[in-house]
């Protein structure tokens, strides 16, 4: 397959990289400022260095990239809630144009389901969008294979930025400014580390899933969501006296969405460690499944377009 | 460990039950606080056959309706512990929970806040009230002092399949004394 990539983010920059691993050509690579574009394939690395290098990725517009002839377009531009834009108008062009389109844009997704949908259905192109749930970790395409229908509730840990803080409140008896400190400085926290750890990165991604278990119907403004910036490193004290720990767990249902600090045992499944994600799916007849792995990094969610764009049917 | 007497009533497996064995009952009463009541109350557990374990009396601790819980781990023959219940109540003694009968559920809450400063007595009041729970114990963690921020681990029965209202009930106290209350997960084996 030919791919156009809007976004030269770690996970675009990643895409762009792995592509030929799996048999396909980039024709196209933009960020915001500009693109480089060429029918018979971009010179990936050249693109890549000047990009970390700080130079303009290439001499063509952006826009350009909708002119250039592609099957799919790699839609990894930073995730925007409310009307998600420019990622939602992106997928549109290219869904108007009978393009597929691999989100790893959680916006459009989260906040605007069912007009994506609307508009995949008029289209000859389809809309997959694996990476903006839980990284490399399989997770809507195990629902695709169970079948939505047969999936109750999907639970887990899906912020390892949250995680990873808490992981270690726990362990060192430190409190959470001391903890997310340290965090930034090991590049696991950004520096604006607010949507990690009020919940809202979280909250997108379990939006997401319960748009897939209910055939749409939600967005952000949906979701019942808490951060963890309150919580003391007693409380995680006190959760040990009894075998358990505070993790910060999303649950999707058909009825709705919710994100906060939960206790779970302490040795459960739930209670991944460090910047690790886990999903507990499950299902009406087969019992829970349980996958855990990256849940965030460039390469990570990088496989996850790639297997998407494997399952893209022919244009 | 051969020497282990019989009676070990085995709480973890209901099912260890020999031929004439004992088993291990947890009784909660609740007690009027006045002098003498707690030994009146546990005299019709003997008398019946029934052998003491342990006794948590929980003083600081008092019901909406001004009374002070009290749990007590007894043993006895199995065929002997309707007897031991129908003795304390021909006691006049008030028995909120018998066996594993009522107990239902256990689940654990914590919470989050300036919990001395917005009456952590009320807001216990208010859980087993609004929440229709029993507070079976309480740790509390107060690093910064009754001043600042405290952490509260609560210990909660609530009846078999009353979880979720009893949680959203903690939930809206919560909301309204401004504490955050970290629920446990329920549904799925987490």
């Amino acid at each position: 397959m030919k791919l156009a990539i809007l976004g030269a983010g770690d996970v675009g920059r990643s895409v762009a990289d792995l592509a030929a691993e799996y048999d396909h050509d980039v024709v196209a690579l933009a960020d915001s400022m500009s693109a480089t574009v060429d029918p018979s394939g971009i010179a990936v690395a050249d693109a890549l260095e000047r990009k970390v290098g700080d130079e303009a990725l290439g001499t063509s517009d952006p826009e350009d990239v909708f002119e250039t002839e592609y099957d799919v377009l790699v839609e990894a531009t930073p995730t925007t809630l409310g009307d998600a834009e420019p990622g939602f108008s992106h997928v549109k062009r290219a869904l108007e144009a009978d393009r597929h389109v691999v989100l790893a844009n959680k916006g459009p997704v989260a906040e605007r389901y069912e007009e994506l949908r609307a508009l995949e259905a008029d289209s000859a192109g389809s809309i997959r969008f694996e990476a903006t749930v839980g990284g490399a970790i399989p997770v809507l395409s195990t629902i695709e294979d169970c079948t939505p229908q047969a999936v109750t509730a999907v639970r887990g840990v899906l912020n390892g930025t949250a995680n990873f803080i808490l992981t270690r409140m726990a362990a060192e008896g430190l409190d959470y400014e001391h903890v997310l400190a340290e965090a930034q400085d090991l590049g696991v926290a950004e520096a604006d580390p607010t949507f990690d750890v009020d919940g809202t990165d979280a909250a997108l991604k379990f939006v997401i899933l319960a748009n897939v278990l209910g055939d749409g119907g939600f967005s952000l403004e949906d979701a019942t969501v808490e951060g963890i910036q309150s919580i003391p490193g007693s409380a995680l004290d006190l959760a040990a006296e009894d075998g358990r720990t505070i993790r910060l767990i999303g649950e999707a249902t058909r009825e709705g969405i919710r994100v906060g600090p939960r206790l779970v045992p302490e040795n459960g499944a739930l209670a991944v460690t460090g910047t690790r994600n886990i999903v507990q799916i499950e299902t009406r007849n087969a019992g829970s499944l349980h996958s855990s792995g990256r849940g965030a990094g460039g390469p990570e969610t990088a496989t996850a377009v790639l297997s998407d764009v494997g399952r893209l049917p022919p244009l | 460990m051969m020497a282990n007497p019989p009676e070990g009533g085995d709480e973890d497996d209901p099912d260890a039950e020999t031929d004439g064995g004992l088993r291990a009952y947890t009784v909660r009463l609740e007690l009027v606080d006045e002098p003498g009541e707690l030994l009146r109350a546990l005299a019709p557990i003997a008398d019946n056959g029934g052998n003491l374990l342990s006794i948590h009396h929980e003083r600081g601790n008092i019901t909406p309706r001004g009374h002070i819980p009290v749990e007590v781990d007894l043993e006895c023959p199995p065929d002997r512990f309707d007897d031991v219940v129908e003795g304390l109540r021909g006691a006049g003694v008030n028995v909120i929970q018998a066996g594993a009968e009522h107990y239902g559920e256990e689940v654990n809450v914590v919470l989050v806040g300036h919990l001395v400063e917005t009456d952590l007595s009320n807001t216990l009041s208010r859980i087993e009230d609004e929440a229709d729970a029993v507070v079976l114990d309480l740790s509390l963690a107060a690093p910064e002092g009754t001043d600042g921020i405290s952490s509260a681990r609560a210990r909660l029965a609530i009846d078999s399949g009353r979880s979720s209202e009893a949680l959203a009930a903690i939930r809206s106290i919560g909301t309204d004394k401004d504490l955050t209350v970290v629920e446990p997960l329920l549904g799925g084996d987490a």
